[in-house]
């Protein structure tokens, strides 16, 4: 665990208090089953704002506390050990540091306030299939006499249902596959053209598509600078990344404390399962993958503070490492509690499911072990 | 081919002329084997026409209406069925897993009774194994059976009944001494429609719901339905979890199931895309997609060098007891590697935006976890190798 100061520890405490009290898992689970609209719990997510957790990373000018990342992922953390559905990461984490990095003083006045509150959630709407690639952004972005016309299809897009502003990555030039030409765009969700339609995953959450039919937009809308966008667009990402990286961390250890509870507790053969050496070493396998996974991620929310100029490869390393020892936590999981693991009455299905998404979201494992080797010159 | 004299090849012959006859082509590469409703039309008569011939338990003796054919008329039964697409429409734990055993330990009379509606595919088989307390440790169940002079009285719970909710029968094992483990078990049958049987899908991380739990509260189980000797239940019940691995693990169990669909590198092609050579371009996964399907191949070729060992007479091969492990393995890293190429249009849960086959694979992911666990799991099975295969001991 990272050295950290009061303020973190006593956010860090509020949060675990919090959780434990008013979200566990079962909260997490009476949402999907009740099929909530949104994939989340709006009373809930206000409970967090009121807390503060939507402003951590937004200035105290805009209504936020500016603790910072690793404050932030301290919360994140807390959320994935009990399945937390909220818009914490795809809107108080990822559209808030893109707006705090790229605003105009209006975009920042206009939504960084509201973001800080939870009364506005905002998403990013990055990518166009099923597989994690920025720079293939096709989405057509027109000049018009006022400003851009607007016109293409969005994916799997987080909160995309709940979203009251989606930060559109667009292109005004060049071709997909280039960085050069990508334009952010701030879309308000009630823009006329825009649709969404949910797209029901096996995590449960409150994912979209959207389609932008001739969307009309000021050249105010534009968010940085235009052609220009794939730089803020990557600071960005990476930020969302390592929020997901805390998230599968935090997950991670609730599901191998849930099952070292078991190993400690099931008896077959007259003794605890937990006395068995095959089991005891995979044990302490996982707890080592952990360790070093927990490692990884407080390195790369530590560079985001520092704007350590490593920070894109801290981040790769965290997301990936986290991706690695989250499947291997809730496989063990599943197959250490056996029969019992595979009911649905029981919590490991919805950490492998939950898994399995958080690893698609925003480049895989494999996508961010390649990319942290390119970075290294391999 | 060593073993085709004239006469196996006569019976090639028959085979392709009696199925040309009676093989409704609407029935080309349909499974009958695991569907639960009764069939109706074509797959009726399908059903009806390889029950009444027997070649749905091909191997099965004449006399309970088996097919009575030696292993290599079965065979090539087996090769002139898929030439033409035809499957075996008879199929359940009757035929994989407790036919073969009633044949082996029940007595006349039983064997009588219980063969010929399997081997026709009219009775439903489920399995009482499984208790809350007794999973892994299955000779620690407790289901208890009584002696009430004419019939047992049964009390307790059995959990993972596969298909209990449609079950018509089951074979189960129970506690008749408890004063001894393992020769304190019995291995009784019991009619599913039984006073006293309530049965409670359980509904799984997939969504579906093939096991059930099957609460048993004083029912009424009689003598004649004792297999084998009171409190020999145990060796039967071994036996017949014999059976059921060889069913899980082959081509055509669990694996095979698990791993149907496009072939990766294919499925890779389509949703990552191709390099500038026509390969995967993502290079990571591309080389975990090539150890798949080399250890697929070592899997297969596996399969084929234990069964021609075991038709060489030289008994069942040392290989046999790595097929379930190796094959689940296969099985599940298939799906996750499906899974993870499709990236997030692979993780579709149901409504719009998934074609049938996305949403199918997901399922097919969780369910498929199942495979390490059922059937004696994955840690059971290294222990039989390590003890019985390599002779190890548990420490003293």
């Amino acid at each position: 665990m990272a050295v950290l100061n009061e303020e973190q520890t006593m956010l860090r405490d509020s949060a675990r208090d919090w959780v434990r009290e008013k979200a566990p898992v079962g909260a997490f689970r009476r949402m999907r089953d009740t099929a909530a609209p949104l994939g989340y719990d709006p009373a809930a997510f206000a409970e967090m704002a009121q807390m503060g957790w939507a402003g951590v990373v937004i200035p105290e000018a805009f209504g936020g506390s500016e603790f910072g990342y690793l404050s932030l992922g301290l919360v994140l953390e807390e959320m994935g050990r009990t399945l937390v559905a909220s818009p914490l990461i795809a809107s108080s984490l990822a559209a808030a540091s893109a707006l705090v990095m790229g605003g105009s003083e209006t975009q920042k006045s206009e939504w960084l306030p509201k973001i800080a509150m939870g009364e506005a959630v905002a998403t990013l709407a990055v990518d166009e299939g099923p597989r994690h690639d920025p720079l293939r952004t096709a989405l057509k972005a027109e000049k018009t006499g006022a400003g851009y016309k607007l016109t293409g299809a969005k994916t799997f897009v987080l909160e995309g249902m709940a979203a009251d502003l989606f930060i559109v990555a667009a292109r005004t030039s060049g071709q997909p596959g280039e960085a050069k030409g990508i334009t952010l765009f701030l879309v308000p969700a009630d823009a006329k053209g825009l649709s969404r339609e949910q797209r029901h995953l096996a995590d449960s959450r409150g994912y979209a598509a959207l389609n932008l039919d001739e969307v009309e937009l000021g050249s105010n809308a534009v968010l940085g600078e235009a052609d220009n966008g794939a730089d803020l667009l990557e600071k960005t990402l990476d930020r969302a990344r390592v929020g997901l990286a805390a998230e599968m961390l935090g997950m991670s250890v609730q599901a191998f404390e849930t099952t070292l509870d078991y190993l400690k507790t099931r008896v077959q053969f007259g003794q605890t399962i937990g006395s068995f050496q095959a089991l005891q070493h995979r044990a302490a396998k996982m707890f080592t993958e952990l360790e070093l996974t927990r490692s990884c991620v407080e390195a790369a929310l530590t560079a985001i503070d520092n704007d350590a100029a490593d920070t894109p490869q801290a981040v790769a390393l965290a997301k990936a490492a986290a991706g690695d020892t989250l499947h291997l936590v809730s496989r063990e999981m599943v197959q250490m509690h056996g029969g019992i693991g595979m009911t649905d009455a029981h919590d490991a299905g919805l950490y492998m499911k939950r898994a399995r998404a958080l690893e698609a979201t925003y480049g895989s494992t494999a996508w961010h072990r390649d990319r942290w080797g390119r970075m290294a010159g391999y | 081919m060593p073993d085709f004299g004239g006469e196996p090849e006569a019976f090639r012959v028959e085979a392709r002329e009696w199925l040309a006859e009676n093989f409704p082509p609407s029935m080309k590469n349909v499974d009958l084997a695991m569907t639960v409703d009764a069939p109706t039309g074509d797959a009726k008569l399908w059903k009806e026409r390889m029950g009444a011939k027997g070649w749905g338990t091909p191997t099965w003796p004449k006399v309970y209406g088996g097919g009575g054919l030696t292993p290599a008329e079965a065979r090539m039964l087996q090769q002139e069925m898929a030439r033409i697409g035809a499957r075996n429409p008879i199929g359940g734990m009757g035929v994989m897993m407790f036919g073969p055993t009633l044949l082996e330990y029940g007595s006349e009379e039983q064997k009588q009774r219980h063969i010929p509606p399997i081997v026709r595919g009219e009775i439903r088989w489920c399995q009482g194994y499984s208790e809350p307390g007794a999973g892994s440790d299955l000779a620690a169940l407790q289901t208890k059976a009584e002696d009430k002079g004419d019939h047992f009285l049964v009390n307790g719970q059995k959990v993972w009944t596969s298909g209990a909710q449609y079950a018509d029968w089951c074979f189960c094992l129970v506690r008749t001494d408890p004063n001894h483990k393992h020769e304190g078990i019995s291995f009784v049958l019991f009619d599913m429609k039984t006073p006293g049987i309530e049965v409670r899908p359980i509904k799984l991380i997939n969504g579906y719901s093939p096991f059930c739990e099957t609460f048993l509260t004083d029912v009424k189980v009689p003598k004649e339905n004792l297999v084998g000797p009171l409190n020999g239940g145990w060796t039967i019940g071994k036996r017949l979890l014999q059976h059921e691995r060889n069913s899980l693990s082959g081509g055509g169990g669990s694996a095979g199931r698990f791993a149907a669909g496009k072939p990766l590198d294919q499925l890779a092609k389509e949703y990552v895309g191709v390099d500038e050579e026509g390969r995967v371009a993502d290079p990571d996964l591309r080389t975990r997609i090539i150890r798949h399907q080399m250890e697929t191949k070592a899997f297969m070729l596996t399969l084929m060098r234990a069964a021609a060992e075991s038709k060489g007479n030289q008994g069942p091969s040392n290989a046999t007891s790595i097929m379930k492990n190796a094959g689940s393995k296969v099985g599940q890293d298939r799906a996750e590697l499906a899974v993870e190429i499709m990236g997030s249009q692979g993780l579709g849960w149901e409504g719009p935006g998934f074609e049938a086959a996305e949403l199918e694979q997901v399922r097919n992911w969780l369910g498929g976890k199942a495979t390490t666990i059922y059937g004696g799991s994955a840690e059971i099975q290294n222990n039989i190798i390590a003890k019985r295969i390599l002779g190890l001991l548990d420490h003293q």
